[in-house]
C-alpha cells in the first residue's frame, strides 16, 4: 500500500504544531505514527527521538528515519519537505510582514502570550516521552542526573546523552 | 614585529567576513551547512550566532535577537526559521532555500543512516539497553532545556499558570496539541493585550 500521501499529511500537520520547538509536536507525533498508522512502536519512537537529540542541526531529524522506514529514500525526502516546507513558507512570509508590524501593539502581546504556552508544550512533550522512557528507578536516576548536571555545569548535552548510552549498556543488558 | 606576525594570522583564521551585499547563494549554503554539521547537542542558536554574527557579520546582534524572537513565536524549529529569515535578508527566496537545505542536510543524512542501522540492529539486547539509557538522558536534557528557556523568556509569575494549563490540557485531559495551543494561546495573548500602548495612544491624542 502506498503510504506516501499519509506521510505528507501527517508530517505537514505536525509541522504546524512545532511552536517553540519540535518537542511540542511529540504527543501528536506519537498518536499519529504509533497509534493511527502503526509505522513504529512507542519504544522505537522514543529511541529514534533520543538518538536524534545527539545529531547536529535542527533536532527533529529523526523524522527522516521514520520516512525511510515507511517508504524508503522517497519517504525520507517527502517527510523532510512536508515537515519543513509549511513552516519555512510561513517564516518567509511572516518574516517580511513582521517588520511592518513593528508598531502594531498586538505584536508584543502575541510574543509574550506564546512564550509560556510554548514552554508548556515543551514540558507536555517531555512528560509524554518520559512516560515511555522513565520506567524505573535506574532510568529516573539517569534522567535526574542529566538534568542536574546540565543546570549546574556548562557541558555539551550530546556528551551526556552518549554517556546515557554507556550507562544503559551496562545497566539494562539482560543477564 | 610580533604584532605584525600575529595580525595576518588572525585574519586568515577567521574567515574573511563577506559584506552582506556580496554574500552569494553558495556562501549562504556553505555557512549553514557548517552550522548544520557542527551543532552537536542542540543549542543550535549559539552556533548560529557564532557563524552569522561573529564570523560572517551577516547580521548584527540586535537583528539576530529580533529574528530569533520571530523564530520562537512562529511554528517551526528555531534553526530552520532562522535559516529562512537570514537567507531571505541576504539573497531573498533563493537565499532562504540555500540556508534551510544547508542547515538540514547533515543531520538528515546522519539520521537516515542511523534509522537504517537501528532497523537492522535495534533489537539486539545491547543496543536496546544502550538506547534505554539514551532515552532517559534525553528526558533530562529536554527538562533542562525547558527550565533554561523558562528562566530566560518568562516575565511574570502568572506565566506559570499558562504553562500549567498547557501541560494539564495535553497530559491530563488528553486534548490534542492544536486544541490546547489555540485555547491557551488565545487566553495568554488576551491576558497580555496591549493596554500600555493603548494608554500612551490615548494620552497623545
Amino acid at each position: 500500500m502506498n503510504q506516501v500521501p499519509s506521510l505528507i499529511r501527517v508530517f505537514a500537520y505536525l509541522s504546524l504544531l512545532t511552536v517553540g520547538g519540535g518537542m511540542a509536536a511529540f504527543p501528536e507525533l506519537k498518536v499519529l505514527t504509533v497509534e493511527v498508522h502503526h509505522w513504529l512502536t512507542f519504544p522505537q519512537l522514543i529511541h529514534l527521538y533520543s538518538v536524534g537529540q545527539m545529531a547536529p542541526g535542527p533536532n527533529m531529524m529523526m523524522i527522516v528515519s521514520i520516512g525511510e522506514w515507511v517508504a524508503g529514500p522517497l519517504g525520507a525526502i517527502v517527510v523532510l519537505i512536508a515537515f519543513f516546507g509549511p513552516t519555512a513558507l510561513l517564516a518567509f512570509l511572516i518574516g517580511r510582514l513582521w517588520k511592518k508590524l513593528e508598531h502594531w501593539p498586538w505584536r508584543t502581546s502575541i510574543q509574550k502570550g506564546l512564550a509560556p504556552v510554548s514552554i508548556g508544550l515543551l514540558l507536555a512533550g517531555c512528560f509524554s516521552m518520559a512516560r515511555g522512557a522513565v520506567t524505573g528507578l535506574e532510568t529516573a536516576t539517569i534522567a535526574v542526573a542529566t538534568l542536574l548536571i546540565l543546570l549546574q555545569y556548562k557541558i555539551n548535552p550530546a556528551l551526556l546523552v552518549a554517556a546515557g548510552a554507556i550507562i544503559g549498556a551496562f545497566t539494562f543488558v539482560p543477564k | 614585529m610580533s604584532d605584525a606576525s600575529i595580525k595576518p594570522a588572525l585574519q586568515t583564521t577567521s574567515a574573511a567576513p563577506v559584506a552582506v551585499g556580496t554574500a552569494s547563494v553558495l556562501d549562504i549554503f556553505i555557512e549553514f551547512l557548517i552550522i548544520g554539521a557542527t551543532s552537536f547537542g542542540g543549542g543550535v542558536v549559539a552556533y548560529l550566532r557564532n557563524g552569522l554574527v561573529t564570523k560572517r557579520e551577516w547580521v548584527d546582534d540586535k537583528e539576530f535577537v529580533e529574528m530569533l524572537s520571530i523564530s520562537q513565536t512562529l511554528p517551526g524549529l528555531n534553526a530552520t526559521n532562522m535559516a529562512i529569515l537570514v537567507g531571505d535578508k541576504l539573497k531573498g527566496a533563493l537565499g532562504s532555500i540555500a540556508a534551510i537545505i544547508g542547515v538540514c542536510l547533515p543531520g538528515a543524512v546522519l539520521m537516515y543512516i542511523a534509522g537504517m542501522l537501528y532497523q537492522e540492529h535495534g533489537d539486539r539486547p545491547l543496543v536496546t539497553a544502550a538506547l534505554k539509557g539514551v532515552a532517559a538522558a534525553a528526558v533530562g536534557l529536554i527538562l533542562a532545556t525547558a527550565i533554561q528557556l523558562g528562566k530566560k523568556s518568562l516575565t511574570h509569575n502568572y506565566d506559570l499558570i499558562f504553562i500549567a494549563l498547557t501541560v494539564i490540557g495535553v497530559n491530563r485531559l488528553h486534548q490534542s496539541v492544536p486544541r490546547v495551543l489555540i485555547a491557551v494561546g488565545i487566553l495568554a495573548i488576551l491576558w497580555y493585550y496591549p493596554r500600555k500602548a493603548n494608554k500612551q495612544e490615548g494620552a497623545t491624542q
